[in-house]
């Protein structure tokens, strides 16, 4: 036997551990997530299927039909803001700030991603609050004149999503920026080009790598959030997994949850075909 | 051009750290309520969260899950990694993309569909089965980052080990990881944080040990309250504190 062909035998070797855990604990429950959302439940009884009839439900019944536009609205609404602010921020950080700054600024703009995603949301149930820090200093400084809610409306939601996207965002947008060689910036002010003629046409462009592949890790991560919602948006409006979560809660409803879960994942794997010719999944 | 882009950074610094630092003032609040205004500094929620048991117990699971999970996850990722770096397999690419599949897939997707099986299989949830659930967004994430460190010139080290008498194990403990240790202290160092912040999947698949994120989200429950703080601070600082031993590994590696 060649060399060759060992290796070939040894690296499968190597490899099937990893193959067969992810098999085991992660194709094998999907599969059973689909069968089971096909069945229904007849009183506490599950009866399996195949039947459609979650999927029917889901898309005539106005309280599941919502839920999913709710979760669009916010993930769209979130993204867009994110990207927004996280480009400046990043081609600040990269090209204004002094090389020696550069490294402690990103830290200290990423300082919170690092925070549980319920511990960030309490904070901004903090902040935001009645009582919080913003109202206090807004009634204060006399910009208001009365309390304005902003704890449990979608307001907060988007608040606290925004907060840690722009965060991821930043750190993409910022590895994508560094790899870009100056001599682009350089040729397009030597043929003429304005500061920000030079940014809208140049730069931006070349920064859409880094910009889809937040964008798309911003989508899969804020539509299926359940802490963010639950605790800063409360209960006013449901979002997808808030749906899935309270399907599981007050029936035991296993077979709708599931359901929900496949279109959830529907509409993940239609933003990653939408965005897929910009992603390069390896190098996040 | 120059004043804006300062102004923009504190705005936008502002933005980011209030939470964080809001959380942490409020946390030495000598009061009942974590809300301005600030009535001095205090560390009694500190000594009270400490003397906590439920919560000192969930704190040691989230640490016993978050270490093991990220093991086995480091462990497989970097046999995977080191199998698929070495020779084209048939189906490689098919088996990359299967490993990475799973970050691809919301937290709260893979947590239901394990307490499915394992209720169908008459596993009950504990902190075993959140562990495997750890391992299963962690694994891509050793994998990847192994799998993109691992070169032509590892693949050549290997060879030679094994020409020179190394066995299958002695090459990869005494060859390949000495070789990859920075992008192995990495993947770990991410993996317990993951593990350590992770809510979703720990909520689902725990019953009666529960880990600590799930702890915080009973007492937030009860509304606000200084010692809701306290303790958010402290899995802030584990975080931090990984993070910044990940920041110092990576420079070891970056200044070689």
């Amino acid at each position: 036997m060649g060399i060759e062909a060992i290796e070939k035998r040894q690296g499968a070797a190597l490899v099937l551990p990893a193959l067969l855990w992810t098999v085991a604990f992660f194709v094998l429950p999907f599969a059973a997530m689909v069968w089971i959302s096909l069945g229904h439940l007849d009183g506490r009884e599950m009866v399996p299927g195949p039947d459609l009839g979650n999927y029917l439900r889901i898309f005539t019944e106005p309280a599941l039909t919502r839920g999913i536009w709710v979760s669009l609205q916010i993930t769209l609404i979130v993204t867009v803001i994110s990207v927004a602010l996280a480009w400046p921020l990043a081609w600040i950080i990269a090209t204004r700030v002094p090389v020696r700054w550069r490294r402690l600024a990103l830290l200290l703009a990423v300082l919170p991603f690092w925070t549980s995603y319920v511990v960030r949301s309490y904070s901004w149930a903090l902040v935001l609050g009645q009582k919080g820090v913003v109202m206090t200093a807004l009634l204060g400084l006399g910009i208001l004149d009365a309390p304005v809610q902003i704890m449990a409306t979608r307001a907060a939601t988007v608040i606290g999503f925004v907060h840690f996207f722009v965060m991821l965002l930043t750190l993409t947008i910022y590895s994508n920026l560094v790899q870009l060689s100056p001599n682009y910036a350089r040729a397009a002010e030597d043929l003429g080009a304005s500061r920000f003629q030079v940014i809208r046409l140049v730069i931006l462009p070349l920064t859409l790598p880094g910009v889809m592949t937040g964008a798309f890790l911003t989508f899969v991560l804020c539509i299926g959030d359940y802490i963010t919602p639950q605790i800063l948006g409360g209960n006013n409006e449901l979002t997808l997994p808030q749906l899935i979560m309270l399907q599981l809660g007050r029936r035991g409803d296993y077979p709708m949850a599931s359901a929900l879960s496949v279109v959830l994942m529907a509409l993940v794997t239609l933003a990653y075909a939408a965005c897929a010719r910009w992603l390069k999944m390896e190098r996040v | 051009m120059r004043f804006l882009s300062w102004a923009y950074l504190v705005a936008l610094f502002a933005f980011i750290l209030l939470p964080v630092v809001v959380l942490v003032v409020f946390s030495f609040q000598d009061g009942r309520l974590p809300v301005p205004p600030f009535r001095g500094a205090t560390l009694k929620w500190y000594a009270e969260i400490l003397s906590d048991r439920d919560l000192m117990a969930a704190l040691g699971n989230s640490l016993l899950v978050a270490i093991g999970s990220s093991t086995v996850a480091l462990l497989l990722g970097f046999m995977a990694a080191s199998g698929l770096a070495r020779v084209a397999l048939p189906g490689t690419l098919a088996m990359r993309a299967l490993l990475i599949a799973p970050m691809t897939v919301s937290y709260l997707i893979i947590a239901l569909g394990l307490l499915q099986m394992f209720n169908a299989a008459g596993v009950g949830p504990s902190l075993l089965t959140t562990g495997i659930g750890h391992v299963v967004i962690n694994l891509p994430l050793c994998f990847s980052i192994l799998y993109a460190a691992m070169g032509e010139h590892q693949k050549n080290a290997m060879r030679a080990a094994r020409d020179l008498g190394a066995g299958e194990w002695q090459v990869l403990a005494l060859v390949s990881a000495p070789m990859l240790a920075p992008a192995l202290a990495a993947a770990f160092f991410l993996s317990v944080t993951f593990s350590w912040d992770e809510f979703i999947i720990a909520f689902l698949l725990t019953r009666f040990d529960v880990t600590l994120t799930v702890e915080i989200w009973s007492m937030l429950r009860s509304g606000l309250s200084p010692k809701t703080n306290a303790i958010g601070s402290l899995v802030f600082l584990v975080s931090v504190a990984i993070t910044v031993t990940l920041e110092f590994t990576l420079f070891r590696k970056a200044r070689k």
